[in-house]
């Protein structure tokens, strides 16, 4: 019990402050849209009615957190999950994207990895281009890759699925390299002593070890992973999927449609992420590694 | 009934390239090991004492000079898996228990499951660490994770142990400890044992023979056959015979010094 309190007082504390903010912040921004009403109708505008008027508008700059929990409800609850104006509906597509970049950025980052750690030359040859990768701007490549897969006729699921391998590969490149090479040099002498095989030293050495940065990766992984879906979703035409939720919301200044899939997505991040935590826990707890 | 040496170096030399210069870690060293010796190596640092322990591991690689281990080259030694090594850390695996890290080498080396099992409990009860086969490395002390790493340089079949200042790291109280119960081990086992040290009361106490180095370049100062028994209980230490050696291996180090 002290632990639960422990951890969440700090972080009910956050969230209380940044509501706070929020909706002050929502008077302020959308105070000038009452004003602008209240000369046209002759209204006089008292603090209670520009705050009223503030948290209620329609098509605010900055919708209020009440009514972004409103719309999250009435489009997740109350909605039929098959239907097109779900935000679950919309949550899923982009999931599966994420997922299936996410698997594909795992397998390419560690086998890539795998590579950079036991070859010389691709260590020299690869490495570069890995980071030289993710210089370039996704918003700029993501347009590219769609349009490429669809003209050979690959459209939906995998072409989103490919920007989030895209961005999810990189840290898992980066974080394997570091904890594959991570065992010291005694351990790799011990390993000579014992003549064993480059592949011995693999399965029980360096792979064991590297599994603290494996897990690490996963979650900066899995976050990028979403971005990547989301980014991908947008240039598609907006069908389906939180990004074209987020589209489709600035198109017709549906603000409080953009807020609610914003939260949507944020959640959904930080639920994955929590996900490879726990798993990270069990494991490292079960080899007797656990911080 | 001389057999032949198990350990042979002959005017060994290893000089690295460094962009200071070339340093000279060993410079003509020669030395023969016996089957049965408990030979302690002593000096300051820089002598290259871990060096030559490395190169009779197939660690390091002479530029000069020949060693051969049990008749054949070192490299060979290494590949027939001739000795176990024990180094300044213990280096257990931490996601294996004392166990899973004595198993280690026996897996690797491919030793059946039963004959590992028999193993390792046979080992364990040799360092005295019976029941702590299902502990992780983290729930022992240091001196305890010492002795489980050499409980894993002796669960294979090599006659040749070589340790480097393994006890380096403990404290006094400990290493008396363990120092006791190595030379019991070596008893029990008979292996030969390549120690590195820098203590001189330690290298007395082990030792069939102290062989003190000196830096710059490395080489062999002094060689002394201890006249102490084979049975050495810790008073042994405070007996004139023991000091006198313990004196010769100072005037050693210090005649080493001398010449800097």
């Amino acid at each position: 019990m002290r632990l639960v309190k422990q951890s969440f007082a700090p972080v009910l504390t956050v969230v209380g402050l940044l509501l706070v903010i929020w909706y002050a912040a929502a008077v302020w921004l959308n105070a000038d849209w009452t004003y602008d009403k209240a000369t046209r109708s002759g209204e006089v505008v008292t603090t209670s009615s520009l705050i009223k008027d503030t948290w209620a508008q329609k098509k605010p700059k900055l919708p209020a957190p009440h009514q972004v929990a409103a719309e999250i409800w009435s489009t997740t609850v109350e909605k039929k999950i098959t239907s097109k104006r779900s935000l679950i509906y919309h949550s899923w597509v982009t999931l599966s994207a994420t997922l299936l970049g996410f698997g594909l950025g795992t397998v390419l980052g560690t086998l890539l990895a795998v590579g950079i750690v036991f070859n010389r030359t691709m260590d020299m040859s690869v490495m570069p281009w890995v980071i030289a990768s993710q210089t370039i701007p996704i918003l700029a490549i993501a347009p590219m890759i769609i349009v490429v897969l669809n003209a050979v006729g690959i459209s939906g699921l995998l072409p989103k699925a490919m920007i989030s391998m895209y961005l999810s590969f990189f840290p898992v490149v980066v974080g394997m390299v570091k904890g594959l090479r991570s065992p010291e040099q005694m351990q790799l002498d011990q390993m000579r002593t014992w003549h064993a095989s480059p592949s011995q030293t693999f399965w029980r050495l360096r792979l064991p070890a590297s599994m603290p940065y494996f897990f690490t990766s996963l979650k900066i992984a899995m976050a990028a992973s979403l971005v990547g879906a989301i980014v991908g979703e947008l240039p598609t035409g907006a069908v389906a999927g939180l990004g074209a939720r987020l589209l489709a919301g600035s198109y017709y200044g549906q603000t409080i449609q953009i807020w609610s899939a914003l939260i949507m997505a944020a959640a959904l991040a930080a639920l994955l992420v929590g996900i490879i935590g726990l798993i990270q826990r069990a494991s490292l707890k079960r080899m007797g590694m656990a911080q | 009934m001389t057999s032949a040496p198990v350990i042979s170096a002959k005017t060994l030399s290893l000089t690295f390239e460094t962009n200071d210069g070339p340093v000279h870690a060993l410079k003509d060293v020669s030395l023969d090991i016996e089957k049965g010796d408990f030979v302690s190596f002593i000096g300051p640092s820089g002598c290259g004492k871990t060096t030559f322990l490395r190169c009779m591991a197939d660690l390091e690689q002479p530029t000069g000079g020949s060693i051969t281990v049990n008749g054949v080259s070192a490299a060979d030694a290494r590949m027939a898996r001739a000795y176990g090594y024990v180094f300044q850390a213990a280096g257990l695996y931490p996601w294996r228990t004392i166990g899973g890290n004595i198993r280690l080498p026996l897996e690797i080396m491919g030793y059946s499951k039963a004959d590992q099992v028999e193993r390792v409990a046979r080992v364990l009860e040799l360092v005295e660490l019976s029941g702590f086969e299902k502990k992780f490395p983290w729930q022992l002390s240091g001196g305890m994770q010492q002795r489980a790493s050499i409980a894993r340089a002796l669960a294979f079949d090599a006659d040749i142990l070589l340790m480097d200042e393994p006890f380096g790291a403990l404290d006094e109280i400990v290493r008396d400890h363990l120092n006791e119960q190595l030379l019991r081990l070596w008893a029990r086992t008979e292996k030969t044992i390549a120690f590195v040290t820098h203590s001189i009361p330690e290298a007395v106490y082990l030792s069939t023979k102290i062989v003190v180095m000196s830096p710059r370049p490395g080489r062999i100062t002094d060689v002394i056959e201890s006249t102490l028994p084979k049975e050495r209980p810790l008073e042994i230490r405070e007996t004139p015979e023991f000091l006198e050696i313990a004196h010769r291996v100072r005037e050693g180090l210090r005649a080493g010094h001398a010449d800097d």
